[in-house]
């Protein structure tokens, strides 16, 4: 097993020895639960229930509108309270459905398991969507869309992201301790759709166990790999993913599947699993419950639509007033607005911060360290890209590569000088991709008159 | 910028004991000068008192390395305050200058007071500096190991090679200041002398040349401030070389025998250019096998 890196990064605390060891627990919801229709990238999912109505545990509520949508299904058994607009953990408002929880528990599958589907390529990549399946990473793309690519031919590597680069999540670590026959299950289903490729498991160096676990497990498999890489922020991120397995690059305007690639998130691959073979729809998922102001640090397998309140309680809730919660890592999440919001399919972390933290002192002036330049792992100057942001000057933005950023956040991690580089930069990149989104419609508009 | 400080410490302290008693009464009235420039500024503005970042310290310090010890302090004490109101403050203050402020002060007193500035007598010898010996063919009268340890003419902080070497080898250590800058510096330099100096590659003239004047605290302490140096990779290997050829051209083909100081400032203009000239490739656009740090 070789290990290999990319340029630039960094190397913050980890903190997960706080939940590493903590083994997977189930929680038990015991309020309402709250369902956003959109939960994933693409278009809202269309309710298919009413207010009253009795829905079981697994049952579809909400079908997918279009192709790059999916279906939400209930976790729990109850009644539909509401439809209505509810708030969720990005701060924004969304059309969502309400049950109220019967305790009662009744599970309808989403269909009788069959090992004959395996065979049809078409069913396999119906029963994911049906499933409502998406990147569970945090990105919340749907996977039956990753999985049909224009030239499924051409895909010769399928990466099992298993690197879990971010500081405090330990989510995908326990995945892969207490079920990694499940995440190879995943992949013996992705490789029956793409003959050409290879399966590989993309660990980092600092979860060796996890490494050996897979690749022992997977010794008899040809076309599948275990694969380990540095221990280095952020090794997760797909571009740097697929250039540390496989050396190609890719930039802001490919896909994976540009470069012959497809990469999901080792609890992706397991809700892939149970959805083909198991017939279960993606009801539940694994979250970290971490920070230095919660009482019992762990990993808890959350139904969706719980609400944050509820699993901090079931984390033996804080002892000390937290001042910052957060939504998924330190490095990639968002500090949340108010925990009184639900879990998604696309939370892997909820964090809860005592120490003041970094983001809360001033800010000096830039002098040019340049650090920020040498820990960019697009190889961008985000010192330069953050003052051109400020200055509204979208020419010099672009010229300078501004919509390569990934948003990973080393360069305003490393800065001495405090300053909110990421922040910045991203703030510009949403501006001027809506803009170019409204171009298009534009011009669509433009062609059709 | 405290360690910058520490790192300039062997070659003022070595400039005192060499130079005698004015030579401290210039540190200490340069740098308390440029510090409270700063301060007062800031404090009748109602912005942000910054002198306990030390880069008001570290203008003053380097500025006073870069003056003659025959100067009065009061001559010292404005350029501190040209440095830090006119070159530093009025552009916008820290991180905002377009040129070095130590040597915008310096170039300031240069043309102000241009017999004092380039008087380098002491102890009742001559003081010709060994630069000027060689600019007058006299280069039999160099000492290289004279301008290692540094008991030869020259400004207060530039005479020591050992004493500004041991303090660039500190902040490389700490990563502080990065090799680029300076190595281009000096290997382009080298590579000019020896193309154009009518002296070939002999390396005890180009030893001296390295040696003497303010190369080494020019090329390790000034060319590699932040704010006036490029910030891309490419950058700084291009400014480097401006730096080199410029100083060869100034030294050698110049009325004066030293050129670092206008070499440096005229650099520092050219930054934004460099920088647009070099901004690296992104990763996937041919960017992502540039070296890494």
């Amino acid at each position: 097993m070789k290990s290999r890196g990319f340029r630039g990064g960094i190397h913050p605390y980890d903190g997960k020895s706080l939940s590493k060891d903590g083994i997977i627990h189930d929680c038990m919801p015991s309020g309402d639960l709250v369902y956003p229709l959109a939960m994933h990238i693409g278009k809202s999912s269309v309710p298919v229930v009413a207010k009253g109505d009795r829905v079981l545990a697994g049952q579809k509520i909400a079908e997918a509108e279009g192709f790059v949508s999916v279906p939400v299904h209930a976790s729990v058994s109850g009644e539909v309270k509401a439809i209505e607009r509810r708030d969720t953990a990005t701060g924004s408002r969304v059309m969502s459905i309400v049950v109220a929880n019967d305790h009662k528990y009744e599970r309808t599958e989403l269909c009788a398991p069959d090992p004959s589907v395996l065979d049809s390529r078409e069913e396999i990549i119906r029963i994911i969507q049906e499933a409502g399946i998406v990147g569970m990473g945090g990105a919340g793309f749907p996977t039956h869309v990753k999985l049909s690519p224009k030239e499924p031919d051409k895909i010769d590597y399928i990466i099992a992201n298993c690197a879990e680069c971010e500081p405090y999540i330990t989510s995908d670590y326990r995945c892969m301790i207490e079920s990694p026959e499940k995440i190879a299950g995943g992949m013996k289903i992705l490789l029956k759709l793409f003959d050409h490729a290879k399966g590989v498991f993309a660990v980092e160096d600092n979860k060796k166990d996890c490494a050996e676990t897979l690749r022992k497990l997977t010794e008899d498999e040809p076309r599948m790999e275990t694969f380990v890489m540095k221990t280095k922020y952020p090794q997760g991120a797909e571009r740097m993913m697929i250039y540390a397995v496989t050396g190609r690059a890719i930039n802001s305007d490919m896909l994976p599947a540009d470069a012959g690639t497809i990469v999901d998130n080792a609890e992706t691959l397991i809700a892939i699993y149970e959805a083909v073979m198991e017939g279960k729809p993606l009801t539940s998922r694994v979250i970290t419950v971490s920070g230095d102001s919660v009482a019992k640090p762990g990993n808890y397998r959350v139904p969706i639509g719980m609400n944050h309140i509820e699993l901090l309680e079931a984390a033996g809730g804080c002892p000390k007033e937290p001042s910052r919660f957060l939504s998924g890592g330190p490095m990639m999440g968002f500090a949340m607005y108010t925990i009184d919001t639900p879990v998604t399919k696309t939370t892997s972390a909820f964090l809860c911060f005592d120490k003041i933290y970094a983001g809360a002192q001033k800010p000096d002036p830039c002098i040019s360290c340049g650090r920020c330049v040498s820990v960019c792992p697009e190889n961008l100057v985000p010192s330069r890209l953050a003052r051109f942001a400020e200055r509204g000057a979208a020419a010099e933005f672009i010229h300078w590569n501004g919509m390569e950023c990934c948003e990973c956040g080393c360069c305003s991690y490393i800065c001495p000088a405090r300053r909110q580089l990421k922040q910045t930069i991203s703030t510009m990149r949403q501006i001027l991709l809506s803009d170019r989104k409204k171009q298009k419609k534009d011009d669509k508009k433009g062609e059709t008159k | 910028m405290a360690e910058v400080l520490i790192a300039l410490m062997p070659a003022a302290v070595f400039g005192v004991v060499h130079f005698g008693r004015n030579a401290l009464v210039l540190v200490l009235s340069v740098t308390a000068a440029c510090m409270a420039t700063e301060y007062l500024y800031q404090y009748f503005r109602h912005r942000p008192v910054t002198i306990r970042d030390n880069s008001a310290a570290v203008t003053g310090l380097l500025l006073a390395l870069n003056l003659s010890p025959n100067v009065p302090w009061w001559m010292g004490v404005l350029g501190g305050v040209f440095a830090i109101l006119v070159v530093k403050q009025l552009f916008g203050g820290i991180g905002q200058n377009i040129m070095n402020p130590a040597l915008g002060g310096r170039c300031f007193l240069l043309i102000s007071f241009a017999g004092t500035m380039t008087n380098f007598s002491y102890d009742g010898m001559s003081g010709a500096t060994p630069l000027a010996l060689i600019k007058n063919g006299q280069i039999a009268q160099t000492n290289l190991m004279d301008m290692m340890t540094g008991r030869i003419a020259g400004t207060i902080g530039e005479t020591s090679v050992i004493a500004l070497l041991a303090g660039a080898v500190f902040l490389l250590v700490l990563g502080v200041i990065d090799f680029k800058i300076p190595v281009m510096y000096l290997l382009t330099f080298v590579l000019f002398l020896g193309l154009f100096s009518g002296h070939g590659f002999d390396w005890y003239y180009i030893a001296s040349e390295l040696c003497g004047g303010g190369l080494m605290l020019g090329a390790w302490f000034m060319a590699t401030d932040y704010t006036t140096s490029p910030i891309t990779p490419n950058g700084q290997l291009i400014y480097g070389a401006i730096l080199g050829i410029l100083t060869g051209l100034f030294r050698i083909f110049g009325s004066s025998a030293e050129g670092v100081s206008y070499a440096i400032i005229f650099s520092n203009l050219l930054v934004p250019l460099i920088e647009r000239a070099t901004i690296p490739k992104a990763f996937g656009r041919g960017g992502e096998r540039a070296w890494a740090k």
